[in-house]
């Protein structure tokens, strides 16, 4: 499988064109598909065209991006001109989009070449990719198993070599965990680092587009490439990006001297599966024999992270997901007699379970009467995690802590018990409440052979912290040398 | 009726579309009658993964506004989703403002037949996007037709809604209390105030109660008035309605009420099952708004000076309340008042020519004051002429169609087409020619016939083409018939 960088290197020596390297990639989709199903769509002929124009960018002598000619995944929630946009979903199973994304236009000016629209849970809602309503996918490790979700399409197509990165979004864990659980780099920037313009939104105040790759170094370069400021999406931070994977320099990998991480007290215990527990501590302290000091921090209302994150998640998600109601686009129920039938036919067929449970929930929260009970006590829950976390970064550079609970489950094993689901989110959530930058690597592996995942959490915009303590572990340990033996 | 019994508690709640040349989240354009759905994009019909951005107009608008009527600016504003299901809704929810409005706490002053003057509170005023339209087929409504379609254009328009405290008492202190409203939204050139296309519209809020009670009655609310008249006319239907209804034991409900123009009454059009459930929370798309202090300063030092404060200044240059408050209507017609004083016109002689042949040829030509030719500085020429008496009234009349077309200099007009006043030794020469050459009518005058006085200056008007001064003329013939 080859890297980002390797790519450049042949495509610039003429050894191998772009047309080549993407026809080997659409051939191995083709040939994984039928257990993977990775991607809702296959965007065949347009990443065939993307890449006789990088060839043809060669051929002129003109100069390359990093990302030209670079295979890669769009999850299905990121809107393509021109392209069918499904979010998982049968509400929009026909929607092909009049405009694209700004992380997506931003790619194609560089050059990459999308090969497909990636599988996910419905409107990206879950963490199994099950929900979807295209049907789910397996992962790679184990096609009896789920990739993880929401983002489950993009890190099974990279982790089984479908595409070399992809773009997932992550709105309660959903880049972090599917990449623990697929064993490969995922990292979810700064709240307002990457333009929301064109994501199909879930919950706004939480949604936050990154990326995958299956090394330290691939997810900084396709990250370097989507982040920045957008004027058309007014949460977009106005900061100068760095060039992320300039700064992950060999000297890293000899020592961490002077960096400080702190490890999560509050993640470890009861409910974490004790493979995923030694994974870990190992892990720790293998940073520790790198020279990193290492301290035990104590964030008290990690806790309260949960039931915050579904109050406040799914009040967003009960007003973003109104607009879809037959009247304009996209599904609607065609034998109703009056308009309120038409609305009720419209989201009963075109809304699968757990989009529902969540539309119920936030429309519950937010009623008369119960609005400060729930949706204004979580905004201050809210608050208060954050300011454990603001504690805790006058401490350490960054804080750790497993990814997920468990390794990758058996398909259809969590379909009836919502709640269990939900717990997978435990450790991945409060990043995206205090929208702080998280990254997950693989760590370890389990006696099934599955990967285990490290979160690693940085303080506001200090992803190349994170990139950077990610990159000395990667590149000191053996990890991310396995792939799945069905690539 | 025992109508005096009851007093009428009455607030206004207006929605007034700012005259931004874009939409308030996307770069659409406001204009009105586009072709259906001609002014819109992904974003104000609110389709996946769009965002809005504010216009930074509506904000400077909406503030500007909010000052004009005497508010406190927030220090601290938000954006709100307001949310229910309807077509004409293109997110199923509107982008409104609900605990933290732009503006709160002011005031706007009306002033009252009698002369007297009343201040009415301004709860508060924030700013909303505008929801589409429908069109019904075979009905006038969405029940009972066999298909509506959709038109967007209004989508996303910019609002700014101001609700008034329940301070007002009657029909008239409404229509005064929306006029001045209109006024000072037109005033800032922030809305165009017209009622017809329904840029401002106004909804009532109404009950009676018998005067010395605490409690209020049950409240009303009424729509679809679009003059200032049915505000009006709808109120005093209602209180009529509402005290009829006291009185004969029935009971008010809490509804909404229509007004209804050709028959002149309000009818039922919905009755409110308690309060709405707007489910209102923080829009997560917008971030919050501080107006810095140095943009409030700079926007508070560009707000112009408002008719209230016009119209003082008008009565104490000697015109009417009436005068003052008609002249003081519209801003660029009491800036251009105003120009001409300040050239040293006469109060009351500008006014007379503003709001009479200047006004008409406007009207008649569809024309606004600031497009004429006929500057302040011609007007101001054209009335110190006639106060010197170098031409008459009636000249200057005459010339003020070409004035009012092309302009230029009054001297030089009249200089061109010799029209300047005879008076003094050429007049009086003119005189004694003129008697001179009617001695018969002269000794029939000094024989009694003084009416023949007329002949005289008929002659003398004749012979200098309209020229001579009328008042030099009656005073010459009157000392030379009457040696």
């Amino acid at each position: 499988m080859l890297s980002i960088k390797e790519i450049q290197k042949s495509l610039v020596s003429g050894d191998r064109s772009a047309v080549e390297i993407t026809q080997a990639h659409l051939a191995l989709i083709h040939k994984l598909e039928p257990q993977l199903h990775s991607f809702i769509t296959v965007t065949e002929e347009f990443a065939i065209a993307q890449a006789e124009k990088i060839d043809n960018q060669i051929a002129a002598g003109e100069p390359l991006s990093l990302l030209s000619g670079v295979p890669i995944g769009i999850k299905d929630n990121m809107c393509t001109q021109g392209i069918l946009t499904t979010c998982g979903s049968k509400m929009l199973q026909n929607f092909i989009p009049p405009y694209e994304s700004t992380v997506t236009q931003k790619l194609a000016n560089l050059g990459a070449v999308m090969v497909g629209k990636t599988n996910l849970d419905e409107f990206a809602m879950g963490g199994s990719s099950e929900t979807s309503a295209m049907g789910g996918t397996a992962n790679p490790w184990d096609v009896s198993r789920v990739p993880g979700g929401s983002s489950g399409g993009s890190a099974a197509a990279v982790s089984a070599g479908e595409c070399v990165v992809a773009v997932g979004s992550d709105t309660g864990g959903s880049i972090r965990q599917p990449a623990s659980f697929c064993g490969i780099v995922g990292i979810k920037p700064t709240y307002g680092l990457v333009s929301r313009f064109g994501l199909v939104a879930f919950a706004s105040s939480l949604d936050q587009v990154g990326s995958f790759g299956r090394s330290v170094e691939d997810t900084a370069i396709l990250l370097e490439a989507i982040a920045g400021y957008d004027p058309k999406d007014s949460t977009s931070i106005k900061v100068d990006i760095p060039k992320y994977s300039e700064l992950l320099t060999p000297d890293l990998t000899q020592s961490l001297k002077g960096k400080k991480i702190g490890v999560i007290k509050e993640t470890f215990g009861e409910g974490l599966n004790s493979e995923v527990d030694a994974a870990v501590r190992k892990a720790i302290a293998h940073l520790e024999s790198m020279g990193a000091e290492i301290q035990e921090i104590s964030c008290p209302r990690f806790r309260y992270g949960l039931p915050t994150y579904y109050i406040i998640a799914t009040s967003e998600a009960s007003a973003n997901l109104a607009r879809y109601d037959g009247v304009k686009y996209g599904l609607r129920g065609e034998s109703a007699e009056n308009l309120l039938n038409m609305y009720c036919q419209t989201r009963e067929q075109g809304f699968g379970a757990e989009v529902k449970r969540r539309i119920m929930i936030g429309t519950y929260v937010l009623s008369a009467g119960y609005y400060d009970a729930y949706y204004l006590k979580a905004q201050k829950v809210r608050t208060l995690i954050k300011q454990d976390f603001d504690r805790a970064f006058e401490h350490v550079d960054i804080l750790i802590s497993p990814t997920a609970p468990t390794t990758a489950f058996k398909s259809g094993s969590k379909a009836e018990d919502p709640l269990s689901m939900y717990l997978l989110d435990l450790m991945t959530i409060p990043a995206n409440l205090a929208g702080l930058p998280g990254l997950s690597l693989p760590c370890g592996f389990d006696a099934q052979g599955l990967p285990i995942g490290l979160q690693m959490v940085g303080n506001v915009l200090r992803e190349d912290t994170l990139l950077q303590v990610a990159y000395a572990y990667e590149q000191s340990s053996e990890w991310h040398k396995r792939s799945p033996s069905i690539s | 009726m025992a109508k005096t019994q009851y007093e009428t508690i009455i607030g206004l709640e207006t929605h007034c579309q700012l005259t931004t040349e874009t939409k308030i989240f996307c770069g659409c354009s406001t204009k009105f009658g586009v072709s259906p759905n001609g002014n819109v994009c992904p974003i104000c019909l609110g389709m996946p993964g769009m965002l809005p951005v504010l216009n930074e107009k509506v904000l400077e608008y909406s503030v500007k506004a909010g000052l004009a009527l005497n508010c406190a600016i927030a220090p601290l504003s938000k954006f709100d989703r307001k949310q229910y299901f309807y077509p004409d809704l293109p997110k199923n929810y509107q982008i409104s403002q609900y605990d933290l409005p732009i503006a709160e706490h002011g005031w706007l002053q009306i002033e009252l037949e009698d002369g007297s003057s009343k201040k009415i509170g301004i709860t508060r005023l924030h700013m909303e996007e505008d929801a589409g339209k429908l069109v019904h087929a075979g009905s006038d409504r969405l029940s009972g037709s066999s298909h509506s379609l959709v038109d967007y254009n209004r989508a996303g328009v910019p609002l700014c809604e101001i609700v008034s405290e329940p301070d007002i008492r009657s029909g008239s202190e409404a229509a005064a209390y929306a006029q001045e409203l209109r006024r000072i939204l037109r005033y800032l050139g922030v809305c165009d105030g017209n009622m017809q296309e329904g840029s401002l519209r106004c909804d009532v809020n109404i009950s009676v109660r018998p005067v010395g009670t605490e409690k209020f009655g049950t409240k009303v609310e009424i729509k679809n008035m679009n003059s200032f008249n049915a505000i009006q006319r709808a109120i005093d239907y209602e209180i009529e309605r509402q005290v009829e209804a006291y009185e004969t034991g029935e009971k008010v409900i809490q509804e909404t009420r229509l007004w209804e123009e050709n028959t002149q009454r309000t009818i039922s059009m919905r009755t409110k099952e308690g309060a709405s459930d707007y489910r209102y929370f923080p829009e997560p798309d917008l971030v919050a708004i501080a107006v810095p202090d140095s943009t409030l300063a700079k926007y508070r030092a560009e707000l112009p000076e408002f008719p209230a404060a016009k119209r003082q200044k008008y009565r104490n240059w000697g015109l009417t309340g009436y005068d003052a408050q008609l002249i003081a209507d519209d801003r660029s017609v009491a800036e251009y008042f105003e120009a001409a004083i300040a050239l040293g016109a006469d109060a009351k002689q500008a006014f007379n020519w503003i709001m009479g042949d200047i006004t008409s040829y406007l009207k008649e030509q569809k024309l606004k004051i600031t497009d004429i030719p006929l500057t302040p500085t011609v007007l101001a020429e054209l009335i110190s002429l006639i106060a010197d008496q170098t031409i008459s009234s009636k000249i200057a009349k005459d010339i003020l169609p070409e004035l009012l077309a092309n302009g230029g200099s009054v001297k030089a007009l009249i200089k061109a087409k010799n029209l300047t006043v005879l008076s003094g030794d050429a007049l009086e020469s003119i005189i004694d020619q003129v008697i001179a050459a009617n001695p018969k009518e002269l000794e029939q005058y000094r024989a009694g016939k003084t009416k023949l006085l007329g002949f005289f200056v008929g002659k003398v008007m004749k012979a200098t083409n309209g020229q001579a001064a009328p008042q030099a003329t009656n005073q010459l013939l009157n000392q030379k018939l009457n040696p």
